[in-house]
């Protein structure tokens, strides 16, 4: 979830209004908005970087607004207050308009090459004309380019932004892609000319910037934006070149986004505000490889019809449709009756791109209504339960282990090979485990094949309680099963240890013969279950047994083989049972 | 244990006991412990034993703790009192005629006595007496008066000793001030000079003969605690699954079967609306999701389904814009740890569409899920996550607020609001905060939502069918419950077993 940080005093003179940090906590609460933190750049740069650094920092107070993920109008102090205002009826939602260039001017131009076709081969362009900034608002465009950055734009990897001072550079501009040694610039920032090549090294060490030279860095060809006269405006998605980047004190400005309409549609909707003529936006051409002439930006308007009575039943209310016209209308989606039936026409502007649905248009009806003012009703949906067998059998069982003297362990499914084979002294290869390809540390290369490594970690970090240590866990282990779609199944399993100065395998069989009790499975041959002698490496020799039910292996029972107890940093003898209860369902 | 009773050493004998009655019979008022160890001539502790025996014998005597401070021997001045001063030890062992210098150095005594009986001026030494240094009395007898304050010191006099000497005594480590807890001793409500032998256990022997009725019984020390008993114990956090598995059942909500760890990315992200791009859900970053190297792929999938999901998310439908990108298989099939249950209620829901008719159904599941992500104090790799879902026709906002009002009142939690939030796959989405009494303020209890129409229709379910949908994670009300900061100390090997020894039952609504 994004975190705008904005200047509460600046909010509060925009909205008109002020709040006491409680109303306004209400008001974000209301419409969706988290007030996460009430800081200062002091606050946050003592608690940073220790009280010495933040000294004389500014303590002007800001409040940290959580913004939900899809609602990229709202990350900026502009997108905030209009949001608000128009919500609490201060304020009507204004149309955002494309404009032709004043006096019959030729619009500005963008032409991609068709060696862009490696790299990113589209981009759309606007401009914005007469704009006035302060440095409160230029500080708020940065940032907007910065959040969009982050989130829509998934970190530069999908859309980069470029934005630049239009009266320093001359169309039309040219979008194309060369090898990083044939490009030549001096970036922004810098005081001397770098060749691409010697930038990427160059921002290998700057921590802000490495994060993005990935996304080009191996490519043989890296885009690049140059002007008429052959000037680099940026180096997508790394760098603006300098001089040429929107400056506080320029006036018109050109605006550049690699792939993305809806982010170059929500940098001009925000901050064509402080254009002259407000909220209108001058086109641009660009021009494509295949000779095709777009004009951006879109600022596509919609509208979608639906009845009153979808959102009444969806929400679980009873209001007119003029009331929900009115309702969606304060959430920036302009509404009117059409006249015939209950039906409204619903306006969704470029700014809510998240619309996409009608239920996106009832949620907004919804939250204009207030969540909280709604009556809430049960359900007269009438089912009966049931619980799923298996674990309905888990549950009885954990019940009845517990009363023969056994405590339940709780332990990760995931963990490292080592666990499940070394440990074990068994081979990785054979035991079946589901490999994790993306594991961060050792601790989660698989997931575990059976319970007993988890109950033995439990014994060590408990090797100072009271002896005898008597444990079970009856979870479920994953093995790789091609029958399944996945390619593997989970499995439940009970395991459980019995660690003291004697091996007391008789108190593990004692355990089975109590579970089988418990099963209603009588000792025997065919019908029943027995135990017999076996080998696996995990058990001490000639302490070892398999068990049998109804003819069919389940598991094993016996003494651990003293490397099992020796390599899980134990010293005491210990005896255990791992058997499978899915057959008992 | 009750049972043990004194918890002290054998009862001190019955003479003694019997002495120290009759003794308090004598007095009134009472008298103390230090007293009566002098009286009978016994060690205090001794006395103290008795005491405490008698106490055990239920009100024949009271008592009150004292400690006062008292002088007594030191080791070395029980030795002096006995057997007199190093000093006069030496003077003793000097006869008439001298004895030699070296000679008289190797006694015991010899040392301190020495130099002690010539600061006395009790002998003399001729250094230059032919056969070397002799020792000669110069006095003929003299008064051993350490060994008498000693001796009197030794009697319980020592107030008839001034403060200087005792000190002077105290420097020469021949006494030391000692503080004693002593009893001051009175009679009891049901004192008697005699005692019975009281038993300590009823036994069968006794039942069978009746002897019980005229038997005396030890009185049991209600203290002390129990013994333990010899059992197992259920682990907190299963304990409060249990609860929530009851509470569902109660709705009559009916389990989902969530035994499969291993989920295609079809089931886990696309199936619910959830884009391929990783765009805008945390839980589609591959940074957050454990993917699978084998098995890396799923190799099967409902086709048709497939295909109209691919076709939703790719170019929209069913009233939606879609998302508009290049929806690709490849991606669908790669096999990750499931990131929530939500993709079981996805299977269950698809389930559900394909049978001949709609019939409503309320789903739960309580099982771990797996998230890539940074480990801290309430985060782990892996967690619980409780789900529950309705899909039934025209359930509406205001019923998935009802639902959670019931589910959260079973939970002993009935002050509840809701605050509008995204989910990629619910919408409308709500957080579900509830008023906590003692922090003061609201704080997020749950998350809910309506499941998208882009997430249901593909599935075939009938156009005014519902599903509303609310999840938690287990960890954390248990964390509130049992009072428990960290995660670690809650799940995993490195729990302390004596926590789950002692944890107890889980009620959620108390």
């Amino acid at each position: 979830m994004p975190t705008v940080s904005v200047k509460r005093d600046l909010l509060f003179e925009a909205l008109g209004q002020k709040y006491t940090d409680e109303e306004f906590d209400e008001l974000c609460f209301e419409f969706g908005l988290e007030l996460d933190e009430i800081t200062s750049e002091k606050e946050i740069l003592s608690r940073e970087q220790g009280d010495e650094k933040a000294e004389g920092a500014s303590d002007v107070v800001l409040y940290k607004i959580d913004v939900p993920a899809n609602r990229y109008d709202l990350l900026c102090l502009e997108g905030l207050v209009r949001g608000l205002q128009v919500f609490k009826e201060k304020l009507e939602a204004p149309r955002y308009k494309r404009v032709s260039p004043a006096d019959g001017g030729e619009p500005q131009r963008l032409v991609i090459t068709e060696e862009t076709a490696s790299v990113r081969p589209h981009a759309v362009a606007a401009v914005l004309r007469n704009i006035t900034f302060t440095q409160e608002r230029y500080e708020s465009f940065i940032e907007l380019q910065e959040k969009l950055h982050q989130n829509i734009c998934r970190k530069r990897t999908l859309v980069a932004i470029g934005t630049h001072d239009l009266d320093t550079i001359s169309g039309p501009f040219t979008y194309t892609a060369k090898p990083p040694g044939d490009i030549r610039f001096k970036p922004l920032n810098q005081s001397k000319e770098y060749t691409a090549a010697e930038l990427i090294s160059h921002y290998k060490t700057d921590s802000h910037l490495r994060h993005y030279l990935h996304i080009i860095e191996n490519e043989p060809l890296y885009p690049i934006i140059y002007d008429n006269n052959g000037i680099v405006l940026s180096m997508p998605p790394v760098i603006n070149a300098k001089n040429y980047s929107m400056l506080l004190n320029m006036r018109n400005g050109f605006c550049v986004c690699l792939q993305a309409k809806i982010t170059l549609d929500m940098i001009v909707t925000m901050f064509s505000e402080y254009c002259d003529e407000p909220f209108t936006v001058e086109e641009a051409e660009v021009v494509y490889p295949d000779g095709r002439l777009c004009v951006y930006p879109e600022l596509a308007y919609r509208t979608e019809t639906l009845s009153g009575d979808f959102i009444n039943k969806r929400v679980g209310i009873n209001e007119s449709a003029e009331s929900i016209a009115q309702l969606l209308t304060r959430m920036c989606l302009r509404s009117e009756v059409s006249g015939e039936g209950d039906l409204i026409q619903v306006e969704i502007p470029p700014t809510r791109a998240d619309v996409i649905h009608a239920c996106d248009i009832m949620e907004d009806a919804a939250i204009a209504y207030g969540f909280n003012n709604i009556i809430r009703s049960t359900p007269r949906t009438y089912t009966v339960a049931n619980q799923l067998p298996l674990n309905k059998l888990t549950e009885l069982l954990r019940q009845d282990l517990t009363a023969a003297g056994f405590t339940e362990a709780l332990t990760f499914a995931l963990c490292s090979q080592e666990d499940i084979a070394d440990k074990l002294r068994k081979n990785i290869v054979e035991t079946r485990a589901v490999h994790i390809s993306n594991p961060k540390t050792a601790e989660f290369q698989v997931v575990r094949t059976c319970l007993l490594p988890g109950l033995l970690k439990t014994l060590a970090a408990n090797r100072k309680m009271p002896l005898p240590l008597k444990l079970f866990e009856i979870s479920d282990v994953v093995l790789k099963d091609e029958t399944k779609d996945v390619g593997a199944r989970n499995n439940r399993r009970l395991c459980a240890v019995y660690y003291n100065k004697s091996p007391g395998f008789e108190v593990i069989h004692g355990l089975l013969d109590r579970v089988m009790q418990l099963l209603d499975v009588k000792p025997g041959r065919n019908q029943g279950y027995h135990i017999q002698a076996a080998e696996d490496s995990t058990f001490f020799p000639g302490r070892c047994a398999e068990i049998f039910s109804c003819g069919k292996s389940i598991g094993h029972l016996g003494v651990l083989h003293p490397d099992v107890i020796s390599r899980s940093e134990l010293t005491m003898p210990c005896s255990a049972i791992d058997m499978d209860i899915e057959p008992f369902l | 244990g009750a049972a043990g009773a004194t918890g002290f050493g054998s009862m001190a004998d019955t003479g003694l006991l019997e002495s120290l009655l009759r003794l308090l019979e004598k007095v009134d008022g009472g008298t103390d412990s230090q007293d009566v160890a002098a009286d009978l001539g016994v060690d205090h502790q001794v006395i103290v034993g008795a005491v405490k025996s008698l106490q055990a014998l239920g009100e024949v005597i009271s008592t009150e703790q004292k400690s006062s401070k008292h002088w007594e021997l030191t080791g070395e001045g029980r030795e002096i009192a006995e057997q007199g001063s190093h000093e006069a030890r030496v003077f003793n062992a000097i006869p008439d005629e001298g004895l030699p210098q070296n000679g008289l150095m190797k006694m015991p005594s010899g040392k301190v006595g020495f130099s002690k009986a010539m600061s006395n001026k009790w002998i003399r030494l001729d250094k230059a007496h032919e056969g070397g240094p002799r020792v000669f009395k110069t006095v003929e007898t003299i008064e051993d008066t350490v060994r008498d304050k000693l001796q009197l010191v030794q009697k319980g006099q020592s107030a008839k000793l001034e403060d200087k000497e005792k000190t002077e005594l105290k420097k020469r480590k021949l006494l030391s001030e000692v503080t004693v807890k002593s009893y001051w001793i009175t009679k009891g409500s049901s004192f008697s000079t005699t005692i019975t032998k009281q038993e300590t256990e009823l036994t069968p022997e006794m039942i069978a003969s009746g002897s019980w009725k005229e038997k005396k019984f030890k009185p049991y020390n209600f203290e002390a605690m129990g013994v333990a008993p010899d059992c197992g114990h259920l682990h907190p956090l299963m304990k409060v699954r249990t609860q929530f598995r009851q509470i569902f059942l109660e709705m009559g909500f009916t389990e989902m079967p969530t035994n499969n760890f291993i989920e295609s990315s079809f089931w886990n992200f696309d199936s619910l609306f959830l884009q391929i791009n990783p765009q805008q859900h945390p839980a589609r970053d591959q940074h957050d999701t454990f993917f699978i190297s084998d098995p890396a792929l799923a190799h099967e999938f409902p086709q048709d389904y497939l295909e109209r999901v691919k076709q939703v998310h790719s170019e929209g439908g069913y009233g939606s814009q879609g998302y508009k990108y290049d929806w690709k298989i490849e991606e669908a099939q790669k096999n990750l740890l499931r990131t929530h249950t939500t993709a079981v209620s996805a299977r269950m829901l698809y389930k559900l569409a394909q049978q001949e008719k709609f019939t409503p159904v309320k789903y739960f599941s309580i099982d771990r899920v797996f998230r890539n992500e940074t480990l801290d104090a309430t985060h782990l790799a892996e967690f619980h996550q409780i789900e529950g879902v309705v899909a039934d026709y025209g359930l509406t906002l205001g019923n998935l607020m009802g639902v959670l009002h019931q589910f959260f009142t079973k939970l002993g939690i009935t002050k509840l609001r809701f605050k509008p939030a995204y989910n990629p796959y619910t919408e409308p989405s709500m957080e579900v905060f509830s008023y906590h009494e003692g922090l003061k303020k609201w704080v997020e209890v749950g998350n809910s939502g309506v499941f998208r129409p882009e997430m249901l229709l593909p599935m075939g379910l009938p156009e005014g069918v519902s599903v509303i949908a609310w999840g938690l994670s287990l960890e954390r009300p248990t964390m509130i419950k049992y009072g428990i900061n960290n995660i670690r100390e809650l799940v995993g090997h490195k729990v302390n077993l004596q926590m789950v020894y002692d944890s107890p039952i889980c009620r959620l609504d108390s």
